[in-house]
């Protein structure tokens, strides 16, 4: 113990880059399985030409090397850092979007990010990210990157809800937010939704929730219960591919919970689109 | 052309750009399509930078009449293409301008997602049509952009307005010209 390991922000650099390129141009193999899958069973001819779209744009993506999606998102970057590590090379944040610059520019991602929310000038590099760092066991560093596009991101929806509407209405809060959604937020959905913490934790526990690999259930056993219940229920209501109606709306719902204050019941239901686009690497 | 078989079920109709009054009217919700020939790529900062020219009465950098929008940024083109991916935005952003631009002959749009009650009776009115695409699907979509050049407010970046040629884009009319929608629940 008290051994320190330095690691170059470079290298941490470089490995969001391979991040950024993997994610753009390869849909998640897991998630390819669960959409043919499900193209077998829709009942809706329109929903399973669409499904049959999803994955056929899989393989022009890889095979022409273009983006999975024209948006190709804000750069959300997860850095879990070991608290043996020193890091070396100069400021962390500024080669997280140094890499992302580069990485967007060289693969010919399209740079959707302006400078100020109300002026609105693109910066013409998609910088800056969005970058979230926590500090873990250990002497490694954690890059997770999620490529999150504007529409299923407008769609997202947060509520403080109170001890007294209950699991219930966390349920109903879920499923109108999806429905509400219509076909805006690109259904079939990874739907990540946090409970508890705070009104800026509960957020952050929605968007981790999209992290998770698909199949592997959450590890509270009340968390995993609502997990099983809002997937057939977000099923069951027709809203189908595109919101034109069949029984694909989701892939996946994961529940992310936390301890919270006696008076809250916060909710965040973050939507992901089927381009659900997300890499890890370690260093 | 438009094809005769105007719509069972597995049938593909291909829809030829620009399109008129009569051709857009015979279209019908639900018909699977092939879209082919030339659309205005045009989002949010788009226009609203259009509808400000609109209302000042200027001219706007493309004829509306018998035009159709794409509600699309594309991602850049690699050597030899004219853009990488290319598929729908959220069309509901641009409700609170369509009406203004259906007014003015505007005849189609392609988007993703629902419109507005307002939007739908522009439609009616004045005879255009709502395609629509699948989103997340900008590979396959890109590759069915066969031209393409930035003809406006190029300091927009993915939001300048382009000029795209489409070969076989395949959609599906998801608003016709009568205000029958896919969007309406309570449908089979």
């Amino acid at each position: 113990m008290g051994d320190i390991r330095e690691i170059d922000v470079a290298r941490i650099g470089e490995a969001l880059v391979r991040c950024i390129e993997r994610a753009s141009f390869e849909l998640d193999r897991d998630e390819a399985d669960l959409l043919a899958g499900h193209a077998k069973r829709e009942r809706s001819c329109t929903g399973c030409a669409i499904l049959g779209q999803i994955l056929e744009n899989a393989a022009v993506a890889r095979a022409e090397r273009r983006p999975l999606c024209q948006d190709t998102g804000v750069a959300v970057v997860f850095l879990s850092i070991g608290q043996d590590v020193h890091l070396a090379g100069g400021p962390l944040d500024v080669a997280v979007n140094a890499a992302v610059r580069d990485a967007y520019a060289r693969f010919l991602l399209r740079k959707s990010i302006v400078a100020h929310p109300l002026a609105r000038r693109n910066t013409g590099d998609n910088t800056p990210a969005v970058l979230h760092v926590r500090i873990v066991p250990g002497d490694r560093v954690a890059v997770d990157f999620v490529e999150k596009g504007g529409g299923c991101e407008n769609m997202s929806r947060l509520a403080m809800l109170t001890p007294a509407d209950g699991r219930d209405g966390v349920v109903d809060f879920v499923l109108r937010t999806v429905r509400e959604s219509g076909g805006n937020a690109c259904p079939p959905l990874v739907v990540g939704v946090g409970l508890g913490g705070s009104f800026e934790r509960v957020a952050h526990l929605a968007k981790e929730a999209l992290l998770r690999p698909f199949g592997e259930p959450a590890a509270d056993p009340e968390d995993r219960a609502l997990e099983a219940e809002l997937l057939g229920k977000i099923n069951a209501t027709g809203l189908g591919p595109m919101g034109l109606g069949g029984d694909t709306t989701a892939l996946a719902v994961h529940v992310n919970s936390h301890p919270c204050h006696i008076a809250s019941l916060p909710v965040a239901v973050n939507l992901d689109c089927h381009s659900h686009r997300h890499a890890r690497e370690t260093v | 052309m438009m094809t005769d078989d105007a719509g069972g079920a597995g049938t593909v109709v291909d829809v030829e750009f620009p399109l008129d009054e009569a051709r857009a009217r015979a279209l019908r919700a639900g018909t699977l399509v092939r879209l082919n020939g030339v659309v205005y790529a045009a989002r949010d900062a788009a226009h609203m930078r259009m509808a400000a020219a609109v209302d000042r009465g200027e001219a706007l950098p493309f004829d509306l009449r018998g035009a159709v929008i794409y509600y699309v940024g594309p991602s850049p083109g690699s050597e030899g293409r004219p853009v990488g991916s290319a598929g729908p935005t959220t069309s509901s952003r641009m409700d609170v301008y369509a009406p203004r631009l259906i007014g003015r002959g505007l005849r189609g749009t392609i988007g993703k997602g629902e419109r507005s009650a307002a939007v739908v009776e522009a439609m009616r009115r004045h005879g255009a049509v709502y395609f629509a695409a699948t989103g997340g699907a900008g590979a396959l979509l890109g590759r069915c952009v066969v031209a393409g050049e930035i003809i406006a407010y190029e300091d927009l970046g993915p939001e300048a307005v382009r000029r795209l040629v489409l070969r076989d884009f395949p959609a599906i009319v998801a608003i016709d010209a009568e205000g029958r929608s896919l969007y309406d629940r309570g449908a089979p």
